[in-house]
């Protein structure tokens, strides 16, 4: 049978958060861009900080006005607590993980090129890829 | 001993006096159509262009003493209206809208420009409206990564769920996924809910 060629190129980077955990800010953030430029899909233990993921965002866009056909990112974070918890509370928890590293959550990571899509409500994640 | 004053106090007065109000979201969420609204209403002109293409807004536009009267209160507002907040810009995005292949390359150059550039203004603000499609899903990363950065800032946030007029659209469903914000429905397009909206505004300016 003929292989869809939807999957063709698609690779999992898994990552433990301790591969990131004495990196600063700058240093997370182009680690994560190289890969994803590297076509690979990341799946990071843990959560990036809120200043860590606008400056994910900020220098994504900085490389898609300067790499030829990068079209950007797509990104979610999966929480495995309680999905009665309200953002506010599990934003002050991922807050106060970010600090030590939150190992809990799952942050996907992806280019925009091969994931199309991330839909997210409270109880599934799903991934649509391009 | 006058100027000492004036620099211990005139600061603070100066800051309730031109209180600097962001509108961020997702693209066409309808920042600058609320912008607009209440230029229109209270200086009798517009902020900026509004369209159905995503990314029309690509700088950061700003305007300047806007003095709104609610119940008898007054408030003097600098509105600071800012280009959607997106992570990925795809030109082909806006060929199916109809925009020509070298308009497009141009305007999504412009729009990546423009992210980054509300990007850098979030720290500049007194407070944040937060505009987001009602007819939209709410849990989607950026609309998240917007307001943890807010919080993270300890800048005050009021949400707006904007299109309550379109059939599709659930305020209920934004309430749900934020409920420590204040969260007011309305219709940027249609006036609807303005006067429940400037009542939340004036609230807004409480805690900064």
């Amino acid at each position: 049978m003929k292989k869809s060629p939807k999957f063709k190129g698609l690779s999992l980077h898994i990552m433990p958060f301790s591969e990131i955990r004495e990196l600063t800010i700058t240093e997370r953030v182009k680690k994560l861009l190289q890969l994803i430029l590297g076509n690979k899909v990341i799946i990071l233990q843990g959560r990036l900080r809120p200043e860590e993921e606008i400056r994910l965002i900020e220098d994504t866009m900085t490389m898609v006005d300067h790499i030829k056909n990068f079209k950007g990112i797509e990104l979610a974070v999966i929480d495995p607590g309680n999905k009665e918890d309200s953002f506010l509370l599990k934003m002050r928890r991922g807050l106060a993980r970010g600090l030590t590293g939150d190992t809990t959550s799952l942050t996907v990571i992806g280019p925009a090129s091969i994931v199309k899509e991330i839909k997210k409500d409270p109880s599934k994640l799903e991934i649509f890829l391009g | 001993m006058i100027k000492i004053l004036s620099k211990l106090f005139g600061g603070f007065f100066r800051r309730k006096d031109n209180i600097k109000i962001g509108f961020y979201g997702p693209p066409n969420a309808g920042k600058t159509s609320l912008a607009n609204l209440l230029c229109k209403d209270w200086t009798g002109e517009e902020l900026g262009s509004v369209s159905d293409i995503p990314h029309e807004t690509r700088e950061v536009q700003f305007k300047e003493k806007v003095e709104i009267e609610h119940k008898g209160k007054k408030l003097m507002l600098k509105l600071i209206d800012t280009p959607g907040i997106a992570t990925k810009i795809d030109y082909e995005d806006f060929l199916h809208h109809g925009v020509p292949k070298q308009e497009a390359k141009k305007r999504a150059k412009e729009a990546t420009q423009g992210i980054i550039e509300a990007i850098k203004w979030l720290d500049d603000m007194d407070a944040v409206i937060v505009v987001l499609d009602a007819s939209e899903n709410p849990y989607s990363q950026v609309n998240i990564t917007i307001i943890g950065n807010l919080l993270a800032r300890k800048i005050p946030v009021l949400i707006v769920a904007n299109k309550i007029d379109l059939k599709k659209a659930d305020a209920k469903k934004i309430e749900a996924a934020f409920p420590e914000y204040n969260v007011v429905g309305i219709s940027a397009k249609k006036a609807l809910n303005m006067d429940e909206f400037y009542t939340a505004l004036f609230k807004l300016t409480k805690k900064i």
